[in-house]
């Protein structure tokens, strides 16, 4: 049974129309890869399947359970991580304690006063570091990481509760191009070994052709393409939506499918 | 009915009043965002103004009309100055340290008008030509509350036109909407907030003057007035000029009505209108979100790790120093320690309010004085032992932090913090006008400890475990994952949800135990002084408060204990060596703002850190 099923998810603000219809499903161990231009809905979907925002119309079921609409603390009990497209993490507090909060959230003992943070859930939470590449930033406040030291830190609390499903807003967003594939091969077995479902959305395309089982491509709110990388690169719907209409033929090289790596300069902005 | 129809009218004419403060205050803040406590000052002098201006000048209808305008417009001129000497260099200040600022200029105010007009209450004479009555359904309705019903509608008429029609009308409505926009667009912006300031202040004076006929003057208008212009706007929606005007007519009315309900508490019918329409609607009637009211001094919070050194190390010497020194002590000196460590235990209280759970309360003295009620309505009523009352101070007050804490927590920003000034009042008139119980103004006397701990010494001692061992438990749970969670929705509402961290109940359940703290500090003090008022529950207090954590600093416990080390021992020796100890304290915090927006140990902890840079 598919981890996440998505069934006609819809969503406007106002008169805009930032997602219609869309309907997917991701498997566990899957890595499922969200694509399309800015503003085309990522984000939006994202946050309707995590309960952010409630969608219009449509449904989200986990394993086969119902989970629209609940609040995202909820969704987030029933086994959803979830990073954000800008990052959000405790600002005043250290890498490590970033991720002991999300443990001992996890093992409900939020509402301890008595023993101190800094002897709870220590070891679990240098393992979950530790695999993450991040042992050496346990010490070092949130509030004054590198960008993509705070995009680990994200996964790290993602990870802490054990999810089952995985979502990833753009997750190597401001690292370097080595960094970017070091991590999703990081993520990919990660999520193999534990049977996660994983849907990420990504600009770069390196990351998206070189790590996901499956490609979904978004425009304007709705699907457009949808299957293995390969597919999805020669599909010419796709090549039109990242080229504008004209462009067909060509040879689908490595670093396509387009022109290279990043599809352009991401402005930090629109939904988380 | 015709009863009815009088109360109508009287509603009317007191929403008249209350709307030419509230608008006021409404304006300003919408362009400088500045809770300006100071209004109610405004509005105080306004009257005080009036009063000599119409009793000096020659009677008739010159006299008194003339007199009332120059005094509106004297306020006017006294708001300006503010502005330009004190307000002008704080804009980029925290919000809370605005206020606390503003707050400065009650005190100084007060002991002004003390010293100008003497402490007993003034009477104005009759405004001329509206000296009679007309008769409406057969009774009399004064003519001068008339003439006030319509003085309402007019100057919000003239308000209206002024900012539809004048091209500083649609500075100001552009700058409520957009500060940045304004600033970008090249507008002068330091002309368009002294104007406004002195639209403002002008029109809190001309509120002030306006009562000249209708009550007494006295020194208590300020905080009286302040209390309900903050329900004004608060409920109108914080910057809307329309939303006042209604919620002005909604309590005008409330209070004309509640009289043949509940004659005794109107005003907890107002607040409790207040928490309703908040609740229902969070920003007011007519209002939009504005930028949420850090309790810290805004900017990333630093990570909370061991206390520095040099820090222990003071500590563990004035703890000795506590322990040891006292039997050497006199009396008053013990009545003062016993003092400090009841309100070390009341800011660390507020401060977990404030430093971790980053909201804004003006109104923790109502936790503070429910304890002391508390103690002493069952010592009053149930002849209860000291034990026990010491016993149901933080379960009265705890109770009371679950009640209205509920309704506050859920608020962001000024809102919130406004909220839990409407309940602190609300409590506050209880003790005050429910004189059967509570004995009103005169309090409850009596309230002493038992013979065993009836000695000054013994009593320091006892107070002092309390108090030491409640603010260790405060720092112990900041430090457990209580605490982090706490914090956690401080630092990202949206992170902490994604990982299962219900803010609200986290931030209520903080609200409780803070109130609970605050709880055990007001009825050790009851203890220590032998009986309560309502003052212990009064914006004084609350402020006090607010002043040892925001001058101590928020981000660490040591700040709010060195704060209320400070302030205590400053105001104690103040109130010894002079009468004038509110006009000194004002200037201090007034100073201490301007010197040191960032609190002192603030500053301490940013100069510590340069020299550390440096080596
Ligand atoms: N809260 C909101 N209110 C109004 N419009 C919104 C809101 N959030 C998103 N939108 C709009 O919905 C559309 C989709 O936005 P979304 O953030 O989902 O795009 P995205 O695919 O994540 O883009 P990006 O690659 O830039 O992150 C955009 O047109 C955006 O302006
Ligand atoms: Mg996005």
């Amino acid at each position: 049974m598919a981890t996440l099923e998505v069934d006609k998810l819809r969503k406007s603000f106002g008169g805009v129309q930032a997602v219609r219809d869309v309907s997917f499903a991701v498997a566990p161990g899957e890595m499922l890869a969200l694509i399309g231009p800015n503003g085309a809905g990522k984000s939006t979907c994202f946050n309707m399947l995590n309960g952010q925002l409630r969608p219009d119309a449509g449904w989200v079921r986990l394993n086969g359970q119902d989970i629209t609409g609940l609040a995202p603390r909820k969704v987030w009990r029933m086994g959803v991580g979830r990073t954000f497209q800008i990052t959000a993490t405790f600002g005043s507090m250290t890498v490590l304690e970033n991720v002991q909060m999300a443990l001992l959230s996890h093992r409900r003992r939020l509402g301890q006063l008595w023993t101190p943070v800094a002897r709870a859930d220590r070891a679990p939470a240098e393992a979950l570091l530790a695999r993450l590449d991040m042992a050496d930033q346990a010490a070092r406040p949130c509030g004054i990481l590198a960008y993509g030291d705070l995009k680990r830190v994200e996964l790290a609390i993602a990870l802490a509760n054990d999810p089952k499903l995985l979502l990833m807003d753009e997750p190597t967003a401001g690292m370097a191009p080595q960094e970017r594939v070091g991590l999703m091969a990081l993520t990919a077995s990660i999520a193999r070994e534990r049977g996660i479902a994983v849907l990420f959305t990504e600009h770069d395309m390196d990351v998206v052709f070189g790590h996901a089982d499956r490609i979904l491509v978004l425009d304007r709110g709705a699907l457009i393409a949808e299957g293995p990388p390969a597919e999805v690169r020669a599909d010419p719907r796709v090549r039109e939506v990242y080229l504008g209409a004209g462009f067909s033929g060509g040879h689908p090289g490595s670093r396509d499918p387009v022109r290279g790596s990043v599809a352009r300069p991401k402005s930090v902005q629109g939904g988380h | 009915m015709e009863n009815l129809v009088l109360q109508a009218l009287s509603g009317l004419a007191s929403a008249s009043s209350l709307f030419l403060v509230a608008s006021g205050l409404t304006v300003i803040f919408g362009v400088s965002r500045i809770v300006n406590f100071a209004h109610g000052s405004f509005y105080m002098l306004g009257a005080y103004l009036a009063w000599t201006f119409v009793t000096t000048l020659p009677r008739g209808h010159l006299g008194f009309w003339g007199g009332v305008l120059a005094a509106a417009l004297l306020v006017g001129l006294i708001g300006v100055v503010v502005e330009v000497l004190l307000l002008r260099r704080i804009y980029r200040a925290p919000e809370l340290f605005q206020l606390l600022a503003t707050f400065g200029v009650v005190l100084i105010v007060q002991d002004l008008a003390l010293l100008t007009w003497g402490a007993q209450d003034l009477l104005g004479p009759r405004a001329p030509g509206l000296r009679g009555g007309t008769e409406i359904f057969g009774m009399r309705f004064p003519d001068y509350e008339l003439f006030l019903i319509g003085v309402g509608p007019v100057v919000l008429g003239l308000l209206v036109l002024l900012f539809r029609y004048t091209r500083w009308g649609t500075l100001v409505r552009a700058a409520t909407q957009d500060r940045e926009m304004v600033g970008a667009l090249g507008v002068n912006q330091r002309m368009l907030f002294t104007s406004v300031f002195f639209l403002g202040a002008f029109l809190a004076g001309l509120g002030g003057a306006l009562q000249l006929p209708r009550e007494s003057v006295n020194l208590h208008m300020d905080l009286a007035i302040i209390a309900e212009a903050f329900v004004v706007v608060v409920v109108g929606g914080l910057g809307s000029l329309t939303g006042a005007a209604l919620a002005a007519l909604l309590i005008g009315e409330l209070h004309a009505f509640g009289i043949l309900v509940l004659p005794k508490i109107t005003l907890v019918l107002v607040f409790l209108v207040m928490a309703v329409v908040l609740v229902v609607r969070p920003h007011g009637l007519m209002g939009k979100a504005t930028g949420p009211a850090h309790g810290g001094a805004g900017g990333a919070e630093p990570v909370i790790g061991p206390a520095p050194r040099p820090l222990v190390h003071l500590g563990i010497a004035a703890l000795v120093a506590a322990l040891v020194l006292p039997p050497f002590a006199g009396d008053y000196a013990l009545s003062v320690l016993t003092e400090i460590a009841i309100f070390i235990l009341f800011a660390a209280s507020l401060h977990l309010i404030m430093g971790p759970g980053g909201m804004a309360s003006f109104g923790h003295a109502a936790y503070f004085g429910l304890g002391a009620y508390g103690a002493a309505l069952a010592a009053k009523w149930l002849a209860a032992p000291m034990e026990l009352g010491l016993a149901i101070a933080p379960f009265a007050a705890g109770l009371f932090g679950l009640i209205f804490g509920w309704f506050c927590v859920r608020l962001s920003g000024v809102y919130s913090a406004m909220l839990t000034l409407a309940f602190a009042q609300i409590a506050w008139s209880v003790t005050f006008q429910w004189v059967e119980v509570t004995g009103g103004d005169n309090g409850i006397l009596g309230v002493w400890p038992e013979p065993w701990a009836a000695p000054k010494l013994v009593y320091y001692y006892l107070t002092l475990a309390l108090c030491l061992g409640a603010t260790l438990l405060l720092r112990r749970i900041i430090h457990a994952p209580f605490g982090y969670a706490l914090r956690a929705q401080r630092d990202s509402a949206l992170r902490a949800e994604a990982i299962g961290i219900d803010a609200f109940r986290i931030r209520w359940l903080a609200f409780a135990l803070a109130a609970v703290m605050a709880g055990i500090a007001g009825g050790l003090f009851a203890y220590a002084k032998g009986s309560v008022f309502p003052t212990f529950l009064g914006i004084p207090r609350s402020v006090d408060a607010l002043l040892m954590v925001l001058l101590g600093g928020v981000q660490t416990l040591s700040g709010p204990i060195i704060g209320a080390l400070a302030f205590t021992g400053l105001q104690e020796q103040l109130v010894r060596i002079t009468d004038l100890w509110r006009l000194i304290l004002g200037l201090v915090i007034v100073a201490l703002v301007l010197f040191f927006p960032q609190g002192l140990a603030g500053a301490a902890r940013a100069r510590w850190e340069a020299r550390r840079g440096d080596a």
